[in-house]
């Protein structure tokens, strides 16, 4: 079993198209794994039959020699994506009873592609939250936990739980300001958060439309570019698709980085990040600079307000998004004489706090009188922020900066919203600019938690991105498996 | 531009919830107060930019709207529309009355 569960992406496919292992096998050992580490609660809905009927059909085809990229891998998926006649909550308890009637075109990719669907995985509610602890349903616990249990971070929090636990060969994410990258960096694996565009939102739940963006959680960055090749692709359900080719991502992984420039940005070394973090960046880029890469410090000015920002925008978008939530078409309703009032209680008692308190803040800034001073201010400052992207690039390939300010972190103990706000304080700026983003695992720290390294590239760079954090990957040579994973 | 410090008190906070559809217990209602108010004074920083000669972003696909014809791509699913409702009849979403 372990046999099977040691295999990562890439090496059960090559296992799987010469015959070696069936897909029923690698399915069964991985619904094991899902029961050995139950009490981490990565799952919330867990499809073993589907999943058995699904690993069988791709037993077929593979027999048949007609077998997808992704044929017969069992992976996970953030309950932030429709599944059609699969239950979709997006760990909130307004959506607690929704059957999709359709299917995102993420997922429906990825199983055109022969993945095996093992459940949905919990995250924070609407992807609202830096660690899992919004899910109506509760936390999840980081596999690398000891004494304490540990966030696994957020929002794709049981996504990267399921792959640092071996209880998914792979899984889905969303990411809006950090919640694919921060939750890997915690776990100790990939994480890779795409452009804007490049994967369709359509199917996925909405949180904030112009930052919403799918990608995969990975053991390698070997995996995660062959997870991306299927999930991506022009979509015209989605009218900020991009309609661009993207080409083989793994025919970059072996590609050179010399004479590649790296940025350095001085605003990503500041007060208050863990020291170890610190020296695991400068590590990695005395790695790239091994590798043949030239560091180039680089300074990006307005990184400091891009936090406020994203706290302005995302919750107005949000509360845009969520005014859908009415007891009326779907989702829960909580009956009342009339028609407000049958909303309101809805909308009070199906929303958690988070949700209840970024609908407010998002109302308040869209609000008459506030909207200039506040939403139309953070969208002049989001354009700094991207023009300070924009001109560093014209000088460098990628970016590299640690991916959070600390490792993972007791959970309940940040109770304060703007305490686990400032957890995203490195992943938002390239989420404002819409920019592919990595976080790499390269060690662990002095508590024996893992550190993420982020690498940042230029819009629609993804194959670059891939090269450049192989060359990371190998370097750090991270291959430490999370004492709560399935053995 | 208008300076944005402002205080958000409990009728702010009513009014919000009102707009907002949010039903919020008496009991949780000043500790929300206090949320809104340190997260608006930590956003408040923006002030500090200057950005007298800057466009909005809005989106930064870079790409214009894509337009398709005006035809009809799917339709007669009312069975699929009306499966998630929680109270439908005849073919329709049912809510509270609300003509007297």
């Amino acid at each position: 079993m372990s046999d099977l569960l040691n295999l990562d992406l890439s090496g059960a496919q090559k296992a799987l198209n010469k015959k070696e292992i069936s897909s029923l096998e690698l399915t069964n050992a991985y619904l094991d794994a899902i029961e050995k580490t139950s009490s981490l609660g990565a799952y919330i809905d867990l499809q073993k039959d589907y999943a058995l009927q699904m690993a069988k059909k791709s037993d077929k085809k593979i027999s048949q020699g007609v077998a997808g990229p992704l044929e017969g891998i069992p992976i996970g998926v953030k309950d932030m994506f429709c599944t059609k006649d699969i239950k979709t909550t997006a760990s909130s308890k307004i959506l607690e009873n929704f059957y999709p009637t359709y299917e995102s075109t993420v997922t429906q990719n990825l199983w055109n592609d022969g993945a095996v669907m093992l459940g949905k995985l919990s995250c924070d509610e609407f992807a609202m939250g830096s660690s899992n602890e919004t899910a109506a349903k509760g936390n999840v616990i980081n596999p690398w936990s000891k004494a304490i249990p540990m966030s696994p971070g957020g929002s794709s929090g049981g996504s990267a739980a399921a792959v640092a636990a071996r209880s998914a060969l792979a899984a889905t994410g969303t990411d809006t300001g950090g919640s694919i990258r921060q939750p890997a960096a915690f776990c100790g694996i990939t994480g890779l958060k795409p452009t804007y565009g490049r994967c369709s939102r359509w199917g996925i739940v909405a949180f904030s439309s112009s930052l919403d963006q799918a990608g995969p959680l990975t053991r390698t960055v070997s995996d995660a570019a062959i997870m991306l090749n299927s999930m991506a692709g022009y979509d015209n359900k989605d009218s900020t698709s991009a309609n661009l080719e993207m080409p083989d991502l793994t025919s970059y992984l072996d590609k050179s980085i010399k004479g590649k420039k790296i940025g350095i940005p001085k605003e990503y070394t500041q007060d208050g990040i863990s020291e170890d973090i610190v020296n695991f960046y400068e590590t990695s880029i005395q790695f790239l600079k091994d590798s043949g890469a030239e560091i180039i410090p680089v300074s990006l000015p307005h990184t400091k307000y891009a936090l406020p920002v994203y706290y302005i925008i995302a919750p107005a978008e949000a509360s845009s998004n969520l005014a859908r939530y009415d007891g009326v078409r779907y989702g829960t309703r909580k009956e009342a004489e009339s028609l407000d009032d049958m909303y309101e209680l809805t909308r009070g008692e199906g929303f958690g706090d988070e949700v209840q308190r970024r609908i407010m803040i998002g109302t308040y800034v869209l609000s008459s009188g506030y909207y200039d001073a506040y939403y139309l201010k953070a969208q002049k400052v989001r354009r700094l922020i991207k023009e300070d992207f924009d001109n560093t690039f014209e000088n460098v390939d990628f970016l590299l900066t640690p991916s959070t300010p600390s490792t993972a972190f007791e959970l309940g103990q940040k109770q304060d919203p703007l305490t686990m706000y400032l957890n995203d304080i490195f992943t938002v700026p390239a989420s404002l600019a819409g920019l592919p983003g990595i976080s790499i695992p390269v060690g662990l720290d002095k508590a024996g938690l893992p550190v993420g390294i982020q690498l940042i590239a230029n819009s629609f760079d993804e194959p670059n991105l891939i090269s450049v954090a192989h060359t990371l990957e190998k370097s750090a040579n991270f291959n430490v498996i999370a004492q709560g994973a399935a053995k | 531009m208008s300076n944005i410090k402002s205080i958000v008190d409990i009728p702010t906070v009513n009014k919000i919830a009102r707009l907002a559809r949010l039903e919020i217990p008496e009991k949780n209602k000043q500790n929300l107060t206090n949320d809104l108010n340190n997260i608006l004074e930590f956003v408040a920083q923006l002030n500090e930019v200057d950005t007298s000669s800057v466009e909005p972003l809005a989106s930064v696909t870079g790409h214009k709207l894509p337009l398709r014809n005006d035809e009809v791509t799917d339709g007669n699913i009312e069975e699929l529309v009306l499966k998630n409702a929680p109270e439908s009849s005849s073919g329709f979403f049912v809510v509270p009355k609300v003509i007297e």
